[in-house]
């Protein structure tokens, strides 16, 4: 018995220096941010990878987008992590803050329908389907963009998050923009009054119902829906094409008109090859470094961190998580707004 | 010095619920003010559109009155004839040792087993059966719910039926009653206002359970209109949009958990009256 104590209390004793060794490591060189939870599986591998790279540690607390920007408004991080831009009077309530898009993805549409390979949506069909205007699976209109295919005879369940979520927003701000229906019914937003179908918690639990269901179809994160290999329709884009989301046609969608602050929602992208309801997400900094006391070698760490986001090496391995690396517009894009980075009004570098 | 513990750990008790009510109130006091305590209550309306935000509990209030009183009447045909068998028939016996402890096991099991035991074999067994059209509903929850909350009645009823005094018994066995008799006529009566305290408890877990129903009842906000229908209830709302809510939102959801809190404690009083009453007759 006494032994067991003298375990734990060593167990114990180890535990509570864990955390001091960890914060004795980590030199004032270190980043902090915070924000967006969808791209955290990527985030990790990157910050992990600066670290080898280059020592320098990255901290990273996932607890939402808006999280993330209240603690870069209360200045308690390096950077934010965020799903969505800052709208015009969040710009002007904050200093100067660039936007420098990391890596895409998208809302793709899982279904359960027994026997069927390959399923085509367009835009209407999708509204539709979400709005309850279409029951059954048989609908002639569904059969007449799925010519061959023996769609079966039962029930549409429309699946969506019941919790709040970005994944939610990209979906409906889409769908608003294809359907004025649904812009006036309905809108866009992280959490909504949906006119028909059943709820689930999370990608993992929409999944999970999808799986259960005969006949339903939802809408899930790409980086979860590619790694559970799930089957996807393929959705009719802005040029007509029926495109499967895979992280080439996500990567297409951020191209042709971005402005220049990439401040942009890239669904019902022109682009050819795009599939439609794809998203960016981005890391927000301050373009003028010096607040707070902070110093030249702290704006020149972020710099060169946000430099290797967009570097060839960290978007390698946006596709090895199931996320779509920038396109070399976006990237190049995204490089011009990291090098606007200023300290004292000088370039940081 | 042992009184002052007790003391000191009463009157904590009650300095935590009263700052609970303290933050609950605060929080929804937004909502409350916006939309009013009766409106807001009764209205089925959940819209959080920006710009035209419409926050209701009623969907709510009923999916998980719904479903506890449903899970209520469910268990009873199980946890009567347990608390029946082990604190009566089989009283002191090694088997009935055995059950109780079984049935007891099942409190201890954490309830996202019993939302993943729901999710993939119960909803498929509910829709081959035709009960629901995707499996999901009110009544897969509180079939669950009703599973859950049965030790929570069967062991304080058990007990009661145990405490009953064997002269009494005696007596009836005495006057040729046969045991259905005595159990009708002799421990129903007197251990009633207990085995009633009992329900009562079960009853208010089943009122705060959260994950099992979330994963089982669709989430969808409506007044359910069947038993098959989807709905939604107090507790899985507030799991399944207070990370991302704000605002006016935000204070409706701490709104919602103040009606729970507050119908948690009616039906609690209410128990109690009624077990007073029992006992005064």
């Amino acid at each position: 018995m006494k032994r067991i104590f003298k375990i734990a209390a060593c167990l114990l004793a180890a535990a509570a220096m864990l955390p001091l060794a960890s914060c004795g490591s980590r030199k004032s060189s270190g980043l902090v941010g915070a924000g967006a939870t969808f791209p955290l599986p990527y985030y990790n591998m990157a910050f992990d990878a600066y670290k080898t790279a280059t020592g320098v540690a990255v901290n990273y607390g996932a607890q939402g987008s808006g999280t993330g920007i209240r603690s870069l408004a209360d200045r308690l991080v390096d950077f934010a992590g965020s799903d969505a831009f800052l709208n015009d009077e969040e710009m002007k309530s904050m200093p100067a803050v660039i936007h420098v898009p990391t890596c895409l993805g998208a809302a793709v549409l899982a279904y359960n329908l027994p026997g069927v390979k390959e399923l085509r949506l367009t835009p209407q069909l999708l509204s539709d389907i979400y709005m309850g205007k279409l029951d059954m699976w048989s609908d002639p209109a569904i059969a007449a963009v799925n010519p061959g295919v023996a769609l079966p005879d039962i029930k549409i369940f429309p699946v969506y998050r019941s919790d709040g979520s970005g994944t939610t927003y990209v979906f409906s701000h889409y769908l608003s923009q294809v359907s004025e229906e649904w812009a006036q019914e309905v809108g866009a937003g992280k959490a909504l009054k949906w006119p028909a179908g059943m709820a689930a918690k999370g990608n993992p639990g929409v999944a999970g119902n999808i799986k259960q269901t005969e006949g339903a179809i939802g809408y899930i994160g790409s980086e979860y829906a590619f790694s559970a290999k799930i089957p996807m329709a393929l959705m009719q884009n802005a040029a007509g094409n029926f495109v499967l989301p895979s992280t080439e046609s996500i990567s297409a969608a951020a191209t042709g008109d971005i402005p220049e602050d990439t401040r942009v929602m890239i669904t019902n992208s022109a682009s050819e090859q795009a599939y439609p309801i794809s998203c960016l997400t981005w890391l927000l900094a301050y373009q003028e470094q010096s607040y707070d006391g902070r110093t030249l070698e702290q704006a020149k760490a972020l710099q060169d961190f946000l430099y290797w986001m967009i570097g060839p090496d960290a978007q390698a391995m946006t596709v090895k998580v199931h996320y779509a690396p920038l396109s070399p517009d976006m990237a190049a894009m995204a490089k011009a707004r990291i090098a606007s980075m200023t300290f004292n009004g000088q370039p940081v570098r | 010095m042992f009184r002052g513990l007790l003391y000191g750990a009463c009157v904590l008790v009650l300095l935590l619920c009263a700052a609970m009510v303290y933050s609950l109130v605060s929080g929804s006091w937004q909502a409350f003010g916006q939309f009013g305590f009766f409106r807001f209550l009764f209205s089925a309306e959940w819209d959080p559109t920006v710009g035209k935000e419409e926050y209701g509990a009623w969907a709510f209030v009923t999916g998980t009155l719904y479903t506890s009183f449903l899970a209520l009447v469910l268990c009873i045909p199980f946890s009567l004839p347990v608390a029946l068998f082990t604190g009566e028939y089989f009283k002191k016996t090694r088997i009935a040792a055995v059950i109780g402890s079984i049935v007891d096991l099942l409190a201890g099991i954490p309830s996202i087993v019993y939302g993943l035991w729901g999710f993939y074999t119960l909803c498929p067994l509910m829709k081959s059966w035709g009960l629901s059209d995707q499996g999901f509903g009110v009544l897969t929850s509180s079939i669950v719910l009703a599973i859950m909350i049965i030790p929570y009645a069967s062991s304080l009823s058990a007990e009661f039926i145990s405490m009953v005094p064997n002269e009494l018994k005696e007596g009836a066995y005495s006057l040729g009653a046969t045991r259905l008799e005595v159990v009708r006529t002799v421990v129903f009566p007197v251990a009633g206002s207990g085995i009633f305290a009992g329900y009562v408890l079960a009853l208010g877990r089943a009122l705060g359970e959260t994950m099992a129903v979330t994963m089982l009842i669709g989430n969808t906000i409506q007044i359910p209109r069947s038993l098959g229908d989807t709905g939604n209830t107090m507790a899985s709302v507030i799991a399944n949009q207070f990370g991302e809510a704000s605002g006016l939102k935000l204070s409706s959801l701490i709104a919602i958990g103040l009606l729970l809190f507050i119908i948690t404690a009616v039906i609690n009083f209410l128990g109690k009256l009624i077990m007073k009453r029992q006992r005064g007759r």
